[in-house]
């Protein structure tokens, strides 16, 4: 089973903490980077891809929408589309080859940019929902009011859940932390390259209990560009296409955080199932893994979702170092958004291609063909596998 | 100061319940479904006899995490968050803050009953141990 649609180039800014570097700035050098990795020109684009759209009242969340793109760096798309509410930050990938698949566009830029660093007082946080607002609507309304305002806490309610169930600890997802850190240290781009060891991990500050510090993602400015091209039109490009084998974006519960019957669960159960669905390959075919890590937490339940382990084994296949530098299944392998940087999903799509076509210096995992790739927590979720032929 | 949700038909209930000490959660007329976050329709079978009807105020903590950061300027610190799973409602849970005890203290499948803190229009329902 095959998609008519591929990846055939990334692109990655500068990224950094208070760069104080407009959006669209960082954009415009992803999207160039990209463009030189496809072997396109702007003039081959003819659609334009991304996720949440912008976001006036969240400051650096999500500052540039698809049409000020199209302006500023001249592309004539004829295809467009911004996702707020869909199956996660891998939604406008997934819409991008919808929209090559049923002939829409040829090669769509899909990006995401973000000045949450930047951006980011004493008073505003980017990722505090309905900041700015006066009243709130919509599911978080039952979470804010009750200051649970942090996606820290609601993934820290899951990890608490988790932890009680099958008796996972901190040292568990130390490993995840410390693992990605040192995958970081291999990749210059990543913001966090200093070693971090068990003992900083557990030492360092709570957050929303039990996850602590490094438990959280790296606020960044930033921008990430992924080009999906048409399975034709890919042949024309400078890699090897890597083909979109399959995906998958259910969700089988309520649009909520608190309210999955069972929270040692979340979307990406329902996601990646549905995925497997649409294949012939199995876990045991997979290279390297791009797993959404928005929360250390999010990682052990992407684990079990794609079906790498059983339902709360997941520690002790982390225990175990299959996750790890080295391991059998390596995960985030450019460090991740623990230590890379938060690009709500991109820049674990880019890793992931940069392995795939074997471009991962200093960190490549060897002979690396298929990626598994699962953006998302809680109740949203994407799944994908990319495949280099 | 905390966000303050809007008030709508379906959820006004719920919001303002607590300025007669009253949890009051949607139900389904027809088939009975508990219904939360609130509509106007129930999921289950599309009936738009939802009513709203007082539970005990009682539950289970399914979860909870202790928040240690402040998200907004003077947000005291730390404290907790459970998530209830609802007496008298079933599949509902109520996420709230924990009070009138030590954060740390909180644990899954301890009882709470629930209290009520008013701003302005709104009665924030607040968790509190049972015993």
């Amino acid at each position: 089973m095959t998609l008519n649609a591929a990846i055939t180039g990334v692109g990655m800014s500068d990224i950094g903490r208070k760069t104080n570097r407009p959006a669209i700035l960082h954009l415009a050098e992803a999207v160039k980077r990209a463009l030189d990795c496809a072997g396109l020109t702007k003039d081959d684009i003819d659609g334009i891809s991304t996720y949440p759209g912008k976001a006036d009242n969240s400051p650096g969340m999500s500052p540039l929408g698809t049409g000020e793109v199209r302006n500023a760096l001249g592309l004539k798309t004829r295809w467009h589309s911004a996702v707020p509410d869909g199956p996660s930050q891998m939604a406008p990938i997934q819409v991008a080859a919808m929209a090559v698949a049923t002939g829409q566009a040829r090669h769509v830029l899909c990006f995401r940019a973000l000045t949450e660093s930047s951006s980011q007082t004493a008073t505003r946080r980017a990722s505090i929902p309905g900041a700015g607002r006066a009243r709130l609507g919509g599911w978080y309304s039952y979470l804010v009011p009750a200051n649970a305002m942090s996606a820290s806490n609601w993934a820290g309610w899951m990890a608490q859940r988790y932890f009680h169930e099958f008796g996972m600890t901190r040292e568990h997802l130390g490993l995840v932390a410390t693992g990605q850190r040192a995958f970081a240290q291999k990749n210059p781009s990543a913001v966090m390259r200093t070693p971090l060891t068990m003992d900083e991990y557990l030492g360092a500050r709570m957050i929303s209990s039990p996850l602590g510090l490094f438990d959280c993602d790296v606020p960044i400015d930033g921008a990430c560009v992924v080009i999906v091209s048409a399975a034709d039109a890919a042949k024309d490009c400078a890699k090897a296409p890597l083909t979109i084998e399959a995906m998958g974006a259910a969700l089988g519960s309520q649009e909520t955080w608190d309210q999955r019957t069972d929270l040692t669960t979340m979307g990406a159960h329902d996601s990646a199932a549905d995925m497997w669905k649409r294949t012939d390959l199995k876990p045991a075919d997979v290279d390297m893994l791009a797993l959404y890590d928005g929360f250390s937490i999010f990682v052990p339940y992407w684990l079990e979702a794609l079906g790498f382990c059983g339902h709360g084994e997941a520690k002790d296949f982390i225990a175990e170092g299959n996750i790890g530098p080295g391991g059998r299944f390596p995960v985030n392998t450019g460090g991740g958004q623990l230590s890379g940087g938060r690009l709500h999903g991109f820049g674990l799509l880019h890793e992931a291609c940069m392995q795939l076509w074997g471009q991962a210096d200093g960190r490549q995992v060897a002979d690396a063909k298929v990626a598994a790739c699962g953006m998302g927590g809680g109740f949203i979720a994407g799944s994908m596998l990319l495949r280099r032929d | 100061m905390r966000p303050l949700p809007e008030l709508t038909p379906e959820n006004t209930a719920f919001w303002t319940g607590g300025a007669q000490g009253e949890l009051i959660i949607a139900f389904c007329g027809d088939c009975d479904h508990a219904i939360h976050p609130p509509q106007l329709v129930c999921p289950k079978c599309w009936s738009e006899a939802v009513e709203f009807k007082t539970v005990p105020g009682t539950g289970t903590v399914y979860t909870y995490t202790v928040n240690h950061q402040p998200w907004m300027p003077d947000m005291p610190v730390p404290f907790a968050l459970a998530v209830v799973d609802l007496d008298g409602a079933p599949g509902v849970r109520v996420t709230a803050e924990v009070v009138n005890t030590d954060p740390e203290t909180v644990r899954i499948g301890q009882a709470v009953r629930v209290t009520f803190a008013n701003v302005d229009d709104v009665w924030f329902p607040q968790w509190e141990p049972a015993q």
